[in-house]
């Protein structure tokens, strides 16, 4: 019995030490010649209708002049986040060459897990990028100059606002007072005091570590003119712009004109908000609400034209798995040309991320003169650090301003210079 | 030689030994047990360890990269981190408020269910509807059951506490652990239905003879009548309650609020999948592991009496 035992219990080490030994190894890198390798690829996009239509229609037509290349585009598989399923599939290698949604925020430790191709390696590749996107472009590359990610598009976050509840307030719904953090809080005061909403404003306050970039980071960046979280290698945002961001939101919650519960629909749709802080993507879901929007508002009232905001950006990454990356690159070449961009913009709502947008596609803007602004908030937006733990620099962030902001427990000053502190040590790790 | 009585020795013949034992055809009818014990309990379990000692990340296949042990490092940054230590602290909260009152209620639920004459199938699928639903769904009829301007709110008027059960940083694990209690009762009710069964009802009789009343008989007969299964959902119910995830995820997004509802697993996943470190997820899990193997063998020790 006990010799039974034994052999059952060695075996049960011997076939963890196999699985062990089996996962710390590490083999070589894909082929050398992938980069020009061409065949068939499969692409995934955003789940979203606007994008799957748009996603659809670009698949066919470029099935239809290249048929030894075909592209298989489907959504991004579901899962908690995108990012998890992207992640997934890189450590199980069976990512596919395209995917029209990657986040900013978890690029860096995508490419860490050696899970992205350098799109810089490609003959004009870094020229293409910048030629498109301008000096906005610098932002999405890693510490080494590189882009493993395609700058794409963004949803620079702005504030919405819901003209019928401001005019049933007594507010003046073409001309809101929303341009400084004074102006926004007695707004918001006189929304809530009149009953037509039970909260101004609702960024969610929950703990997620992207929530940040919709409360604080929008008007940090446009308090600062543009600065990043983190720069250099050292956080930013313990300094006079960033209490002030802080305790502006802080002021919001403690007099319950921002409410500390989250809304399980989206409080503007439903009425429970009379302004939202959020990118043009939204405006199909506001189908029903009589909307404007305005920038994000700063201490002293910055104008419009030289407002930064966060960028909400989604871009390109093209992955290591990607046996055909030849014509991965065509395709996204083909995919962000200026004939595919309009097709988004006009399909989707949101923001090619192109130099000069509102000149190029001047028309759409035209028709549509409430993207105008959105169109040209788009040369002015401010993305994530970059770097394997911005993901751990944006939740040490969170943590501490759910703390001192959101439930308003020690000071703001106290909690961002601790925030910091930990944000500094993470950003020195590789 | 013989024996002192002068009786030849019986020797026993020698028993030969076979390398699978003396039934290899047992070992090949538990072997799809054994392997998937192996692959999805004993794997994990190992490799969870060798991640805890060494710097370790996910990558790619075909990645070459370095992951050198590390001794107790993730063990320390994990450690020192005082938003584990609090997650620990939850987890106890939640622990202590959530198995006692599941092994109460669920017993005193399953005595009544065994006596009960009318409607005995629909309570049983009642208690049991909870547990067979997907916890999304449950959650969000308690987030419209015990949000700021829900139903309970609304019946407690002025009693409402504020601020409100879920963003209370003192009513959000408490809350989590009624859930949970009540979500769950139903598996361990069928556990001590199960149980009652072989409480044999002479022993009733004797007790009803002897002058015991419902609750004497209930104490006298009953639990001890059931202390296996006692047992049973004592280690469970710690079990599952240390792995507490799904709640904190979603009854307050993300173990809000302000990181009062925050368990470990949660940490883990955030820590190991959200931000790229399994392996100081992993030291968390390892640390996890122990701590309930302690709890469990306590349980054991003082609930199990010497069966």
């Amino acid at each position: 019995m006990q010799r039974r035992t034994r052999l059952i219990g060695a075996a049960l080490v011997a076939v963890s030490m196999i699985g062990i030994t089996a996962c710390s190894s590490s083999g070589g890198s894909g082929s050398s010649n992938a980069t020009t390798a061409k065949g068939p690829i499969t692409i995934w996009y955003s789940n979203n209708e606007q994008e799957v239509a748009w996603g659809k229609q670009m698949v066919a037509s470029w099935n239809a002049s290249h048929p030894k290349e075909q592209v298989k585009g489907q959504e991004i598989p579901a899962g908690k986040t995108s990012e998890e399923v992207i992640g997934a599939s890189i450590t199980a290698g069976n990512s596919p060459c395209l995917v029209y949604n990657t986040a900013p925020s978890a690029v860096g430790q995508w490419v860490k897990q050696g899970g992205m191709v350098d799109l810089s390696k490609f003959s004009g590749g870094a020229q293409y990028i910048d030629s498109r996107s301008g000096s906005q472009a610098s932002q999405y590359k890693d510490a080494s100059g590189d882009y493993y990610q395609f700058p794409w598009k963004s949803n620079p976050v702005m504030i919405f606002y819901n003209k019928d509840l401001f005019a049933k307030a007594g507010l003046d719904p073409a001309n809101p007072k929303l341009s400084t953090y004074a102006d926004f809080l007695a707004t918001s005061k006189t929304l809530v005091d009149s009953g037509v909403a039970p909260n101004a404003i609702l960024p969610a306050p929950t703990s997620e570590f992207f929530q940040m970039s919709f409360d604080f980071y929008p008007l940090y960046a446009a308090e600062t003119g543009g600065k990043q979280l983190v720069e250099n290698g050292k956080s930013t945002f313990a300094d006079t712009a960033g209490y002030d961001v802080a305790n502006f939101w802080r002021s919001l919650y403690a007099q319950n004109l921002a409410g500390q519960e989250a809304y399980s629909g989206d409080a503007f749709a439903d009425g429970k908000a009379a302004m939202a802080i959020v990118g043009p993507w939204a405006v199909s879901v506001y189908k029903g609400v009589n909307w404007g929007s305005v920038p994000v508002p700063t201490k002293d009232g910055t104008p419009a034209s030289k407002t930064y905001t966060f960028s909400d950006a989604k871009n390109v990454g093209m992955f290591t798995a990607c046996k055909n990356q030849g014509t991965a690159w065509d395709v996204l070449k083909y995919s962000t040309s200026k004939a595919q961009d309009q097709k988004f913009l006009e399909m989707t709502g949101q923001m090619p991320m192109r130099t000069n947008l509102s000149t190029t596609y001047a028309s759409y803007f035209a028709k549509n003169p409430s993207y105008k602004l959105f169109g040209d908030q788009a040369s002015r937006t401010v993305e994530v650090p970059s770097g394997s733990n911005t993901v751990a620099e944006m939740q040490a962030f969170r943590d501490e301003w759910s703390n001192s902001v959101i439930f308003g427990k020690g000071t703001v000053k106290s909690s961002l210079d601790a925030a910091a502190t930990k944000i500094n040590k993470l950003a020195a790790q590789k | 030689m013989g024996s002192l009585d002068g009786s030849p020795y019986v020797v026993a013949p020698k028993r030969k030994r076979h390398l699978f034992g003396r039934n290899p055809l047992g070992l090949l009818f538990s072997a799809p047990y054994l392997v998937f014990v192996l692959a999805v309990f004993a794997y994990p379990l190992g490799f969870a360890i060798y991640i805890a000692f060494h710097d370790y990340f996910f990558t790619a296949p075909g990645a070459v990269v370095s992951r050198p042990f590390v001794g107790l490092q993730n063990f320390i940054d994990a450690f020192t981190d005082p938003d584990v230590i609090r997650s620990f602290g939850n987890v106890g909260i939640f622990l202590i408020i959530n198995v006692p009152l599941t092994v109460v209620f669920s017993l005193v639920l399953a005595s009544g269910l065994n006596r009960a004459v009318h409607l005995k199938a629909f309570y049983r699928v009642a208690y049991y509807i909870p547990y067979l639903t997907a916890s999304v769904a449950i959650v969000a009829v308690w987030l419209f059951l015990f949000n700021g301007s829900g139903l309970v709110n609304q019946i407690l008027g002025p009693l409402a506490p504020n601020p409100s059960w879920l963003v209370n940083s003192s009513l959000a694990m408490p809350s989590i652990a009624l859930f949970v209690t009540w979500k769950q009762m139903g598996f361990y009710i069928l556990l001590y239905l199960a149980a009652l069964q072989n409480v044999p009802n002479e022993l009733y009789e004797a007790a009803a003879t002897d002058g015991a009343g419902a609750i004497r008989k209930f104490f006298s007969v009953t639990v001890p009548g059931v202390r296996p299964a006692t047992v049973l959902v004592l280690l469970v119910s710690t079990v599952t309650g240390a792995n507490l995830f799904t709640e904190p995820y979603l009854l307050t997004n993300g173990g809000g609020p302000n990181g009062s509802s925050t368990s470990p697993v949660l940490l883990m996943y955030q820590k190991g999948i959200e931000q790229g470190h399994p392996d100081e997820a992993s030291a968390i899990g390892v640390v996890l592991v122990i701590l309930v193997l302690i709890i469990a063998w306590l349980q054991n020790r003082f609930a199990g009496g010497r069966d």
